[in-house]
């Protein structure tokens, strides 16, 4: 055995887009140990509850995250009309769907442009940012924000994409795929990426259902699991989950590689079938002492996991979110055990961590 | 080599105009929906405060005497929840950015001052309510005490009948 060594990784280090901090415990170059620390930007968010009445909380939980915001309101909001009672109007869910996918997609091009930058690959980069800017005019055309979309209300939405539009956003949305295609060849075929993805970081399916990963990383490791699987407009449109069996980097690298063309097929889907009528279903009340709600919604990163509790008035008693990173971290911890040093950029990066959603 | 895999696009990108723009030279157009400001319509407005109750940041302050809307656009988040709630639909998002700013300011919007004759008519129609109020607090105390002096002369009454009662009982 030799001589064991810390290493501190992090809050700050040129691949980590997110403040988390690794005490890497090494052994000549192999990782031992890693052992996570997080506390660098908790906001208390969910105390906001006691201040902020149950409607304003949906622009709160908005912006628990960064670029995940628009799952964290539809988390919350459902999370109350669960609690409420309240069944909100298809056309409602399906321009949730859509905003969603939407998300997906950029939060997605936005990682793989993470990734690129962090295995040294800057043109790769660029492109990815490039092509994640035309997304974000997308949303910016639909709904007025870039990234927050601030569209979500308890009860449904309160903006609109009239259906004369939809063919506008389809015909972006192919364009951008063109780009896409070529930008995910260079990430799957190419020899110098698949050296520093390829048999890194292996998570097995045991692992991986053990330590309750969720998300791309489930998914990598051949666990067919996804929330859109149960919930509508997916259910109708057949949705089926994108998985691979490898549980490497390269696996969750092509498991969202090909989550983002799925969601532009999605997209398509739904703005071929998406019903007309009302927007959002009109409140009664507060939500009543002693009731709760949760809901669970499939964020790009993974399934985030929303509980509420209502005491009679406007305020909320409770609010907890539990969110994909903080499970995935468990998953991290694992796979950087009886690796090499030069690999942990990798497998930080390829479990996409959003530490500010984690502590809120 | 990524460059053989990306080398279609790079080559293309080469003859392209940049991705980026010389920003404050170059400006897009703004979107129709793109989220820029808060604009409020004072004329309109009926100082019913619904806004500031709505706003999750506080960023709104509704004065009825003074007649004044101001909002504090660093506090703002564009999520147009006053937009939403507005009754006369006076609020409206615009989608021109604000432009920057040195100093942290309000922006405030006032209605336009009282007339010298709307301030008479206010002035009549507040001492109208006043007197109102005035005359219906004195016929409420009137009736009052006047409801007192009936309870009081039943009560000495009925003490006196029910007295007699209980002596003719007394004496059986």
């Amino acid at each position: 055995m030799g001589k064991r060594t810390i290493i501190p990784f992090g809050p700050q280090h040129p691949v980590l887009p997110e403040p988390v901090h690794l005490d890497l415990v090494m052994e000549d170059e192999k990782v031992v140990q890693a052992i996570p620390r997080i506390g660098y930007i908790h906001r208390g968010l969910e105390h906001l509850t006691e201040k902020k009445d149950f409607k304003q909380m949906v622009f709160v939980a908005e912006r628990i995250c960064g670029i995940c915001c628009f799952g964290h309101s539809v988390g919350y909001a459902s999370a109350v009309e669960n609690l409420m009672g309240i069944e909100i109007p298809p056309r409602a869910k399906y321009l949730r769907g859509i905003w969603q996918e939407l998300e997906r997609i950029h939060s997605h091009i936005l990682w793989l442009g993470l990734l690129a930058d962090g295995f040294g690959f800057e043109s790769l980069f660029m492109h990815c940012w490039r092509l994640r800017e035309r997304v974000l005019d997308v949303l910016e055309q639909t709904s007025g924000g870039r990234v927050i979309v601030s569209a979500n209300i308890v009860g449904g939405v309160f903006k609109d994409i009239p259906n004369e539009q939809m063919p506008g956003i389809i015909e972006q949305l192919d364009s951008i795929r063109e780009d896409y295609e070529a930008i995910s060849r260079a990430f799957l075929d190419d020899q110098s990426v698949n050296n520093r993805l390829r048999e890194v970081g292996v998570l097995s399916r045991q692992d991986a259902v053990d330590l309750s990963c969720l998300g791309p990383m489930l998914r990598a490791s051949g666990v067919a699991e996804d929330v859109r699987l149960y919930e509508e407009p997916y259910a109708t449109l057949g949705f089926t989950p994108i998985t691979s069996d490898e549980g490497d980097c390269y696996a969750r690298c092509k498991v969202r590689i090909n989550e983002v063309t799925q969601s532009i097929d999605l997209i398509k889907a739904m703005a071929d079938t998406i019903p007309d009528g009302e927007l959002s279903t009109p409140l009664k009340g507060n939500p009543p002492a002693g009731s709760q709600g949760f809901y669970r919604v499939e964020q790009p990163r993974g399934e985030s996991f929303y509980y509420v509790r209502g005491n009679g008035t406007k305020f909320l008693d409770r609010m907890r979110v539990r969110t994909p990173t903080s499970m995935n971290l468990a998953g991290m911890t694992k796979i950087l055990q009886g690796c090499d040093l030069a690999d942990v950029p990798m497998m930080v990066l390829t479990i996409d961590p959003c530490i500010s959603c984690t502590e809120r | 080599m990524g460059l053989f895999h990306l080398g279609k696009m790079t080559f293309t990108s080469t003859f392209k105009k940049p991705a980026t723009r010389l920003y404050p030279y170059e400006q897009r157009e703004p979107f129709e929906r793109t989220k820029g400001h808060i604009v409020c319509d004072i004329e309109e407005c009926i100082f019913c405060g619904a806004c500031a109750r709505a706003c999750p940041t506080s960023a709104l302050r509704v004065d009825k005497p003074d007649r004044t809307w101001a909002i504090n656009p660093f506090d703002c988040i564009q999520c147009s929840s006053c937009v939403l709630v507005c009754p006369k639909k006076c609020l409206r998002m615009d989608n021109g950015r604000p432009a920057a700013a040195t100093t942290k300011q309000v922006r405030l919007y006032h209605q336009h001052p009282y007339s010298q004759a709307e301030k008479e008519q206010i002035a009549k129609e507040e001492a109208e309510r006043q007197a109102k109020i005035a005359a219906a607090r004195k016929a409420a105390a009137e009736k009052k005490r006047k409801a007192a002096e009936e309870a009081a002369k039943k009560a000495a009454a009925g003490g006196e009948a029910t007295g007699g009662e209980a002596s003719a009982k007394g004496d059986e």
